[in-house]
């Protein structure tokens, strides 16, 4: 019952954060330098095709009406059309969700899978060799930059030893999952670094408690006090550092989606780039805080689910 | 936890701090020296033109006389356009982390010390800015302002003040429990000399340390742009765009790619282990 | 009859930076089946770290470095780690201090009880369960099928500590290591998890190591008393010869330190100094430079634990015992503080 009531808190904390997400995203287009009109009109620029544009665009309007109109369609699903494509951003967007969805999840499974064993290792053989080698990921992959990553994991894994595909997501079930692991395992790699370091500075912290003590003095085996009692506090820190960090990750899908050729929606985001489709981009970029927004609010359930303590607050 | 001394064992954690040399700190610092001293002196250490190409010596490989580390698709050294791609890198990374600090830190101190709906609206700005995952903010931004180093600051900026902003918070909340900020504000000052010449000093160590990862972070921002093509114009050199035009040539040419991702990574590397070191001197994170 | 537990002459030292700290310099002790003792010092004693010796479970940098410990006659010192602390982990629980930090905060108190019947001892999750609801109504939770599933931080102290010693006794020991288990509490909330832990105790004849700084505390459940101090025990004997004719200045000193609420207010008693640096080597008995009965010989020796009875159930390690009746305001029948045993220190009469 505590935990039905924290989360409804937390959705009600949420509607005002989801309104200064779609003003930032509003006022994203506003500040580009010069008219939208011209830019739409390209070569064909006359005076009174300027002027019939803005009476059609609104852009006459006051700018806080036009964020009401704004901010009208958005409730509607209406992210605007396209002004290369002839169709609307949000089936733009929906078109190109899957795949990024897919490497969003793989991303992270991979992250927690990797991180767990290594953090569970290097905390309980402290100051071994393994430790230390496991302490330097988090120097190195500070620096790492994902894409470049990416790129080293195809020459290694797809070009040289053929196992994986180098780019694109393939048809068809199985042919997705083989496409999806180097971008998955490149996505993954760039928060594991962060991640394994809180999850080791928690578990020496947590191994070291009086309720460890206990556990070990009930005669416990050491895999049930680790798993049973260490791992579960001390994920709990961790959970919050990964929700910290899962809006990098899910920010970083746009790089992974062009190294790899994934036409998720980052690769729509880069291309509206290119062809200078503001209302793709705008589309994207607050789709992308929306994601956000709903992924930490499941870290933050997941938080609570773990830490009773929590909900009080 | 209690700290063993001399007297006694207390059965509570051992932790003892060493008082050996700070050597993340010594190390990194080094490191990061030798860097910046190759990116300042890449006219003393080569004397091919960064952007000159020499079509007839294209796609030499390392190690070819004259070319240590080879030569690109359109015949410039690579060494050469490395170390200049350096001094673009390192300055723009340093120099962008500059108003993040300065913005956040001064909307951290106030948010801090005043509270009530100022410190909510800030932070709830600040919530908005954060739900925004970093790279697509900063590429939109770039986008809409157009590409070129200019655009990056400002995309840097409007991002990044986020954290100083937090962590400064957080520090002056406790500061201001403080008994010598309860003494300035006895003794009647005006608030903005306390904020500035008492509290500042204070909660400005936590976002000195988080401003080496910063520019990490802004480095690789820059270096990402790069590689997607919105960042430093051609055909000026940097890292970013070095392994853009490096991927065509993976099967053949890997090093193209390769070279610039891992100077990438030892910069990093080197900022990583001064902000380990200066944690380790500092405490906290 | 062979001892519960017995302890040769325990060394443990802690490996640091700037020296190595001896912690345990020479500990001797007893337990009989179903007998309650007591080990009284104060912090940086070493009568933690002594328990935690017991149980196998020293903290990481800490080691054995000399002695034994005995299981029913059995030496399990030279033993590979892992079967020593299976053996202990059998036979000894703990009890700690800290309720609150001994306890995992994130999973239910019922569970955490129900725990060894269900993973040691392999017993199916509705046994475990009832056996773990048995065991709080035996240490006097009421309700406990409601309190079953309270997390830690949602019960008090005294109920938290009743949740400890279940725990405890869920490994059905034959041997109960208490870590001063009533400091962090109320004083009637202390006398009442006292009174359970003697009560078990009593039942299930179970042996007692209670740990304490407040010998008052230790007067009232356990026969014999260690004192220790700076890694070593300095006087013991059965409760009353403790409290009435107690022949170390020490221990004298920490009967005389309690302050009597009902006495005409004095100056507080205190023990000048403080407890040496047991990184250095010892010079002749580690109390001398704060004893104000030491002499000259004190400074030479670290003085052996002597008989003060023929059958040695007394001894202390002091030199100057045989002295100590002619050493001023040294107990008398009329002395204030004269305490009995059982009777807690604030009600001593001259």
């Amino acid at each position: 019952m505590k935990y039905l009531l924290y989360v409804v808190r937390r959705l009600v904390q949420l509607i005002p954060v989801l309104f200064g997400i779609s003003l930032l995203v509003f006022l994203l287009l506003k500040i580009v330098p010069g008219d939208p009109a011209v830019t739409l009109l390209g070569s064909h620029v006359t005076d009174e095709g300027v002027a019939a544009l803005h009476q059609q665009l609104g852009l006459d309007h006051p700018l806080w009406q036009q964020y009401l109109t704004f901010l009208g369609k958005l409730l509607h699903g209406d992210l605007g059309e396209s002004y290369q494509y002839q169709s609307s951003v949000s089936s733009l967007v929906f078109q190109n969700l899957v795949p990024t969805i897919w490497l969003v999840v793989t991303g992270a499974l991979f992250a927690v899978i990797i991180t767990v064993p290594l953090a569970v290792w290097a905390a309980s053989h402290r100051n071994g060799f393994g430790d230390n080698t496991i302490r330097t990921i988090p120097l190195i992959g500070l620096g790492m930059p994902a894409f470049w990553l990416g790129i080293m994991l195809v020459l290694l894994l797809s070009l040289k030893a053929g196992a994986f595909p180098a780019s694109g997501f393939g048809d068809g079930f199985a042919n997705h999952v083989k496409s999806i692991i180097l971008p998955g395992l490149t996505l993954a790699l760039a928060l594991v670094p962060i991640l394994v370091r809180s999850l080791r500075a928690s578990m020496i912290d947590v191994l070291q408690s009086d309720y460890i003590t206990t556990a070990k003095a009930k005669g416990l085996t050491g895999r049930r006090v680790i798993f049973g009692h260490a791992l579960r506090n001390a994920a709990i820190s961790s959970v919050t550092v990964l929700g910290v960090n899962i809006a990098y990750l899910i920010g970083s899908t746009v790089v992974v989606e062009r190294v790899f050729a994934l036409n998720g929606i980052g690769y729509l985001m880069l291309t509206a780039i290119f062809n200078r489709d503001f209302p793709i981009v705008q589309g994207v970029t607050l789709v992308f805080a929306v994601m956000v927004v709903l992924v930490n609010l499941f870290t933050d359930m997941t938080h609570a689910a773990l830490d009773p303590r929590v909900r009080l607050a | 936890m209690t700290a063993v001394t001399a007297q006694g064992a207390s059965v509570e954690r051992m932790r003892v701090r060493r008082r050996q040399r700070n050597v993340p700190l010594v190390a990194g610092l080094t490191l990061l020296l030798l860097i910046v001293l190759a990116a300042i002196c890449a006219p003393l250490l080569t004397h091919w033109d960064p952007i000159q190409q020499d079509l007839v010596n294209a796609r030499a490989t390392p190690g070819t006389p004259g070319h240590l580390l080879g030569t690109d698709a359109l015949g410039r050294d690579v060494l050469s356009r490395l170390l200049y791609g350096a001094r673009v890198d390192l300055r723009v990374g340093f120099l962008a982390v500059i108003s993040p600090f300065i913005i956040g830190t001064v909307l951290g101190l106030i948010s801090g010390w005043f509270g009530g709906w100022l410190d909510m609206v800030i932070m709830r700005i600040v919530d908005v800015v954060v739900a925004f995952p970093f790279f697509v903010l900063v590429i939109a931004i770039v986008f809409a302002l157009g590409a070129g180093t200019g655009s990056v600051y400002v995309a840097i900026t409007v991002v990044g003040w986020v954290a100083y902003c937090r962590i400064v918070r957080g520090e002056v909340l406790v500061a201001k429990e403080q008994e010598y900020a309860l003494a300035a504000r006895a003794s009647g000052l005006p608030t903005w000399r306390i904020l500035f010449r008492h509290l500042l000093p204070n909660v400005v160590l936590q976002a000195v340390i988080y401003s080496m990862s910063d520019i990490v972070l802004t480095i690789l921002a820059l270096v990402t742009l790069g590689y997607l093509g919105l960042g430093v114009p051609p055909p000026t050199p940097d890292w970013g765009s070095m392994i853009s035009d490096g991927q065509q040539f993976l099967l053949t040419q890997w090093y193209l790619a390769t070279i610039p991702g891992v100077a990438v990574v030892i910069t990093g590397l080197a900022l990583a282990l001064v902000a380990d070191g200066l944690v380790e001197r500092f405490g906290r994170r | 009859m062979t001892p519960l537990m017995e302890v040769r002459d325990l060394q443990v030292e802690i490996p640091l930076p700037h020296g190595n700290l001896r912690a345990i310099r020479g500990v001797s002790l007893t337990v009989d089946p179903g007998e309650a003792i007591g080990v009284v010092g104060e912090s940086g004693s070493g009568k933690s770290i002594t328990l935690r010796a017991l149980l196998g479970l020293l903290p990481q940098p800490a080691k054995v470095t000399g002695g034994s410990i005995l299981l029913d006659g059995v030496d399990v010192t030279g033993m590979p780690t892992a079967r020593r602390q299976r053996l202990l982990t059998d036979a000894v629980s703990m009890v700690f201090q800290d309720s609150l930090t001994a306890l995992n905060p994130v999973m239910r108190v019922g569970e955490q009880i129900a725990e060894v019947p269900r993973r040691k001892l392999g017993m199916s999750r509705t046994a475990a369960h009832s056996r773990a609801v048995d065991l709080m109504e035996q240490v006097g939770i009421p309700d406990p099928e409601r309190r079953y599933r309270a997390y830690p931080h949602e019960l008090s102290g005294g109920m938290r500590q009743r949740i400890c010693i279940a725990i405890a006794l869920s490994t059905d020991p034959r041997l109960i290591l208490a870590d001063e288990p009533t400091t962090a509490l109320d004083v009637t909330i202390q006398a009442q998890v006292l009174k359970v832990i003697e009560t078990l105790r009593r039942e299930r004849q179970l042996g007692l190591i209670f740990v304490s700084h407040d010998l008052a505390v230790v007067s009232q459940t356990c026969s014999r008393v260690y004192v220790m101090y700076a890694g070593r025990v300095v006087e013991s004997g059965d409760i009353g010869t403790m409290l009435r004719d107690s022949r170390h200045p020490y221990t004298y000193a920490l009967l005389r330190s309690v302050p009597d609420p009902d006495a005409p207010v004095h100056r507080l008693i205190t023990i000048p100094g403080q407890p040496p640096d047991l990184t250095a080597a010892v010079d002749g008995c580690s109390f001398a430079p704060r004893c104000p009965f030491a002499a000259a010989e004190c400074t030479v020796q670290d003085p052996p634990l002597v008989p003060v009875r023929y059958d040695h159930t007394h001894v202390t390690a002091c030199l100057r015992w045989e002295t100590a009746e002619h050493w001023p305001q040294w107990s008398h029948p009329t002395e204030p503080n004269h305490i009995e045993p059982g009777q807690p220190l604030s009600e001593a009469k001259s």
